[in-house]
């Protein structure tokens, strides 16, 4: 096992290499200037060409790639041109309201995902089932924004209930307050995934109640309840894990529309305001960072899968 | 695509009446922003006097903040929402199945070369990338259909390079082969008509998530500029008047819903009418 961990670490620097390199690439040779946004009106053309060769800007786009490299591999990520301040700060700052909201986002819909999965399965092909999976229909089909945009409308404009901007009150300082204003965006990030592992955990155990095994189980007299909570979920449960290394692009995507749509002061509003700004350092840290999560999600679904089944592990 | 698929096709189309109705909708809204202009509202026609009236007989969805008619604003964003996540899709498809069916059909070192590409450009948050190249480049309705359409068919190449895999195996290709075909004639002349309702079954899931992605990225402000609208814009629009004017959320946004959830549905009844063992579930 830890030589697979190993091994699959050490694949991990070429890609991200390459996604560095690209990205690069693509950043610098899009047009715009990065320079112009220290440029005053007063200042001469000499003052501007300073600057180009302090930023190294007036170098060949390799050795300029090779620089950024170089200062990355020291943990330097550059500063960002809106606010000056050191790129991985920022990101490092904005890292925990993302996570959390991710995170809570995740277990959030596990748990409504088995109830109703459950739900659906025993039920197969009867009313609550039919009812179910048209749900899980509009709410694959449901537009993340739209929805926040309903939310919003609903809790905050029409009920008061619930706050539709940033993270917590200024002066406030609860737990309570900041689950207030995480509610809604969790919701939002939720309804796809919802949907997703609803259907997944509706079919593996349709099947599994099919086996062998469920069957013995009923004749040794045991109960549809334990039969289902305490054999049938055991085996469901295992390949949900990889659904969450799959669901892992969706959450950061999710994160960049919801986080912009709540103010939420994350990963995925910093990314949004560093492209507007086109903060091209900012962006090249966001882009790594953001392959680097989505990354390592992958690597972790996988160890944990191999970890739950041990038949994996033989298979290597 | 034989008769005998299409038979298929039509006998679960009729079975599962709800599919048709998804079918008949999505034709409604083709047909709806194609005729557009037979709505007599100029959808760029601004009114200040007449600004932010609730829908009415004279305007079905009311006017916008600027005191244009909403219903053909509705229409017309339909316009570049459906175009847009259509030509995409082709796009993606297209390119999706190129490269499945390169990498699947020749195997070996090549197809894990390819596979390892693929792996790699999925573990670059693609959606991200999409914002910041509409941000560097310069915004038109074809940068963005270009955008989306190259960044979304690595998916559609994993599911065409397995059923090619499971195709280029069969008798009639080696036959094919052993009669000194080309490559690209065997790929092109037998291997992607077999695979075809795979294709669809894709390309139907596909348009869903290309028609979200336009409207998220015109959401934010990255897509669909002005004077062009589009039911993500619109919603960008209506973000500033949720209190007042709710309805100006709320249409677009059922467009967006009753289109991807039609797509969604369809492409599921593509799927158990090509593959018959998925329907005894």
């Amino acid at each position: 096992m830890g030589k697979y961990v190993l091994h699959r670490i050490l694949q991990l620097i070429p890609i991200l290499l390459f996604i560095s390199i690209v990205s690069f690439a693509l950043i610098r040779l899009a047009p715009g200037d990065p320079v112009l946004s220290f440029v005053t009106p007063n200042m001469s053309p000499e003052d501007v060409e300073r600057i180009r060769q302090n930023m190294g800007l007036d170098q060949p786009l390799y050795i300029q790639y090779g620089l950024w490299l170089k200062n990355v591999l020291a943990g330097n990520f550059g500063y960002s041109l809106n606010n000056h301040r050191p790129v991985l700060t920022l990101i490092v700052e904005r890292l925990p309201a993302t996570i959390g909201l991710m995170g809570s986002a995740f277990l959030l819909s596990l748990l409504i995902a088995v109830v109703l999965g459950l739900i659906s399965a025993v039920y197969k092909n009867k009313l609550a089932d039919r009812v179910l999976s048209l749900l899980s229909y509009i709410g694959i089909s449901l537009p993340g924004l739209w929805f926040a945009l309903i939310l919003i409308y609903v809790f905050t404009v029409q009920l008061h209930w619930l706050p539709s901007m940033g993270m917590r009150t200024i002066g406030v300082h609860s737990a309570w307050d900041v689950i207030k204003h995480g509610i809604m965006p969790c919701l939002v990030l939720c309804i796809t995934h919802v949907s997703v592992f609803m259907r997944y955990i509706r079919s593996s155990t349709i099947s599994q109640l099919e086996e062998d095994y469920v069957q013995i189980q009923y004749a040794y007299g045991s109960t549809r309840r334990t039969v289902l909570f305490r054999h049938i979920l055991r085996n469901v449960l295992l390949p949900v894990i990889t659904l969450f290394g799959l669901s892992f692009a969706e959450i950061i995507t999710g994160a960049f529309i919801v986080e912009s749509i709540f103010s939420w002061p994350g990963m995925g509003s910093l990314g949004i305001n560093a492209v507007f700004g086109l903060d091209y350092p900012l962006i090249m840290g966001m882009t790594m960072m953001s392959s680097f999560l989505l990354i390592f999600g992958n690597l972790l679904a996988d160890v944990l899968y191999g970890l739950a089944d041990p038949r994996i592990k033989t298979m290597r | 695509m034989n008769s005998m698929r299409w038979r298929l096709l039509k006998a679960q189309l009729l079975r599962q009446k709800s599919g048709l109705a998804a079918l008949i909708l999505l034709g409604l809204y083709a047909l709806a922003a194609i005729f557009a202009f037979a709505v007599p509202y100029d959808p760029n026609a601004i009114h200040l006097t007449e600004r932010l009236q609730p829908p009415s007989a004279e305007h079905w969805f009311g006017t916008d903040d600027n005191g244009r008619d909403y219903f053909a604003r509705a229409l017309y964003g339909g316009r570049v929402s459906l175009s847009v996540g259509f030509l995409s899709m082709i796009l993606s498809v297209v390119i999706g199945t190129a490269v499945g069916t390169v990498s699947g059909y020749f195997g070996g070192k090549t197809d894990s070369f390819i596979m390892r590409g693929v792996d790699i450009l999925l573990s670059i948050p693609s959606f991200f990338l999409m914002l910041i190249l509409n941000a560097y480049l310069k915004p038109s309705i074809l940068t963005i259909i270009l955008i989306i359409g190259l960044l979304s068919w690595m998916y559609i190449s994993r599911i065409v390079r397995a059923e090619t895999i499971s195709v280029k195996e069969r008798e009639y290709v080696l036959y094919a082969r052993v009669s000194g075909q080309s490559t690209f004639r065997i790929i092109a002349r037998h291997i992607i008509p077999s695979i075809v309702p795979t294709i669809i079954v894709a390309a139907t899931i596909s348009i869903a998530g290309t028609i979200m992605m336009e409207s998220a990225l015109s959401f934010l402000g990255l897509g669909v500029r002005p004077p062009y609208a589009s039911w993500g814009s619109m919603l960008n629009n209506a973000k500033g008047y949720l209190g007042e004017n709710f309805y100006l959320a709320l249409f677009p946004g059922l467009f967006i819903l009753t289109t991807v959830l039609s797509f969604n549905y369809l492409g599921d009844v593509f799927r158990s009418a090509f593959e018959p063992k998925v329907n005894r579930r």
